[in-house]
């Protein structure tokens, strides 16, 4: 087995980053992610690769639409607020099918809101967070060791279906401190195999455009089914969800990031007093893991939801249970955290109603 | 028959839909043509606005991408600092540059990134029908100010090579006019040496054209000509504002 290291999970992202083979970070200061942009910019000296302080983070997204558009691994990180400002041009890359990657480390919203984590930003992160028909894939790491792995998936993801992906972070993801194992061999960013829609200059072959638009009648309209076909083919094979002690639960809690960290420790609380309770984590947000909760809600009669949101993901899990079980919830919106207790104690009284 | 003039292979045989009395299409034609004969056209990434000029990743015959509006320079940033090889031009109007993307521009010029802005300033919104833009002249009538732009009320025009000049910066802003066959020539002129500056990697230029907008100003092609000489330029006085290759001279 390789070696761990310990390592905040904001320094794991950054290593898993240029692990993935990017070499081009642009990004505007906020907090709490400013350990990713202050880290990357050392990292990307050290290793040639380039760092970008922008005016904006309207700025920044444009930089990644540019160099996706040439086929260049490149990623920004932001948080709630700035991931706002951002949204236009995630829909324009998203309209324009080019592969990068966005950093979300959540904070409590809306408008300046607070610096806490937070899980608020679902329904932007899964929704068409911008104008248009379009989904961003969503990945939801929930430990250091997934903060570095996850940049990976989300590049070989956004590169095989031309989408932009997104990871959903916060700032207690971010700041914590566990051993890393560094895994696989890294990416050669130089050996990445050319697409025929990269930019790169049109010698010895027709040239290349990348847009979002199309006026001519009924075409766009067939542009976005086909997006749209793409999208079924991510829905049906790219759902990713951890579960834990699922096989006998009586009451299964489903959670994602922090939440399910926390949910998990409720979890072991309910076990040690016999009560069979299982977590399902979705690790894909977007594609949301409906198969699976679909596939419990036949034999399962209860669901806890647990979010640091009003409730969100919620609203999916209910549209894939389609009423075939009771959720319940505990939410914590404006960067309020759940704990252990108050998870076993609504297990108990969900337990109580049965 | 020898063909002794035609269309540069710069430019793609698509029907451009510029109004008559237009002056896009001259500022198209000089950049084709230079794509040629700069020999730059195969490494050549070009970037559209929003705006008129939306549709020039159909007309510019390179490598195309089509950006939100005002956002074209952190998309040239994006690329020329991943494709430093590649040429990268930006073709941008004054809706675009000096209103929406004005961070843009003024972060782009300031960081000196290697690449060369194109912008068609008409003093006017044309693609959506004539509003005031931030280039609209003290005076001027537009959809928006129908009895004229009142200073007061809606403030002053920004003169972008002015602005910028105020930056370290920036390597080379001119601003030119394509209203004469002289100008038109002098633009070509000025265009090669941006472009030629991006090639020796000297950083950013801009070269800004007074261009005619016949159709939102209300006036004829010819009577658009000679509005540029007799007004707008008088304004917006033509010539080098910046050139760093003579300071180091």
């Amino acid at each position: 087995m390789a070696e761990k290291e310990l390592m905040y999970g904001n320094h794991a992202l950054v290593e898993g980053v240029i692990h993935a083979g990017c070499r081009f970070f642009a990004g505007y200061p906020i907090t709490p992610q400013n350990e990713i942009p202050e880290y990357m910019s050392i990292r990307m000296n050290e290793i040639g690769g380039v760092f970008l302080q922008t005016e904006s983070e309207l700025s920044a997204i444009n930089m990644l639409f540019g160099a996706g558009s040439t086929g260049a691994r490149a990623m920004t990180s932001s948080s709630s607020p700035g991931i706002s400002l951002m949204q236009e041009g995630l829909s324009y890359i998203a309209g324009a099918d080019v592969p990068v990657l966005v950093v979300n480390v959540v904070r409590g919203g809306p408008g300046l809101g607070n610096i806490a984590p937070a899980q608020s930003d679902y329904y932007q992160s899964t929704k068409s967070g911008g104008h248009g028909d379009y989904h961003t894939i969503v990945l939801a790491p929930n430990c250091a060791q997934e903060m570095f792995e996850f940049p990976r998936l989300a590049f070989e993801l956004a590169e095989k279906y031309r989408n932009p992906a997104l990871i959903l972070a916060d700032g207690l993801l971010g700041q914590m401190m566990e051993p890393v194992e560094i895994k696989g061999e890294p990416v050669n960013p130089k050996k990445l195999p050319e697409q025929d829609w990269w930019l790169t200059g049109c010698k010895g072959r027709e040239r290349r455009i990348i847009r979002s638009y199309d006026l001519r009648p009924g075409k766009l309209e067939e542009w976005n089914w086909r997006r749209w076909e793409k999208y079924q083919k991510i829905i049906k094979n790219e759902q990713r969800f951890e579960q834990i002690s699922c096989d006998d639960a009586e009451i299964i809690i489903v959670a994602y990031g922090t939440s399910a960290r926390v949910s998990e420790a409720g979890l072991r609380l309910a076990r040690e007093k016999g009560i069979k309770v299982g977590l399902l984590r979705p690790i894909t947000l977007w594609p949301f893991p409906a198969d699976i909760i679909a596939e419990l809600s036949r034999k399962i009669e209860n669901f806890l939801v647990v979010e640091m949101s009003l409730g969100q993901m919620i609203d999916d899990v209910k549209l894939t249970i389609e009423g075939r079980a009771k959720v319940h919830f505990i939410g914590h919106p404006g960067g309020g955290l759940p704990n252990p207790q108050e998870v076993f104690n609504k297990i108990l009284e969900i337990r109580g109603k049965k | 028959m020898k063909m002794i003039f035609g269309r540069p292979l710069g430019l793609t045989e698509i029907k451009q839909r510029y109004c008559p009395g237009c002056g896009h299409g001259i500022v198209h034609r000089i950049i084709g043509e230079l794509l040629v004969e700069m020999n730059i056209r195969e490494k050549a990434i070009g970037i559209a606005p929003v705006g008129c000029s939306v549709f020039a990743d159909e007309y510019f015959n390179c490598d195309m991408i089509q950006v939100p509006h005002g956002r074209a320079p952190a998309v040239a940033t994006g690329i020329k600092r991943v494709r430093p090889e590649c040429f990268v031009f930006a073709y941008q109007g004054d809706g675009d540059l000096a209103a929406i993307g004005t961070a843009e521009t003024v972060h782009s010029a300031a960081r000196n990134e290697n690449i060369t802005i194109i912008f068609i300033n008409n003093a006017i919104y044309g693609m959506t029908g004539g509003q005031l833009a931030p280039t609209t002249l003290p005076g001027m009538r537009s959809t928006t100010s129908v009895k004229g732009r009142d200073v007061v009320k809606q403030g002053y025009p920004i003169k972008v090579c002015e602005l910028l000049n105020a930056l370290d910066g920036p390597y080379y802003l001119e601003r030119v006019a394509v209203d004469t066959p002289k100008n038109i020539i002098k633009t070509k002129k000025a265009i090669k040496t941006a472009f030629q500056y991006q090639l020796d990697n000297k950083g950013f230029s801009l070269i800004e054209v007074l261009s005619m907008c016949p159709t939102g100003w209300g006036v004829t092609p010819v009577q658009a000509k000679k509005w540029i000489a007799e007004v707008m330029a008088k304004y917006y006085p033509i010539g080098e504002f910046r050139n760093r290759a003579k300071e180091t001279k």
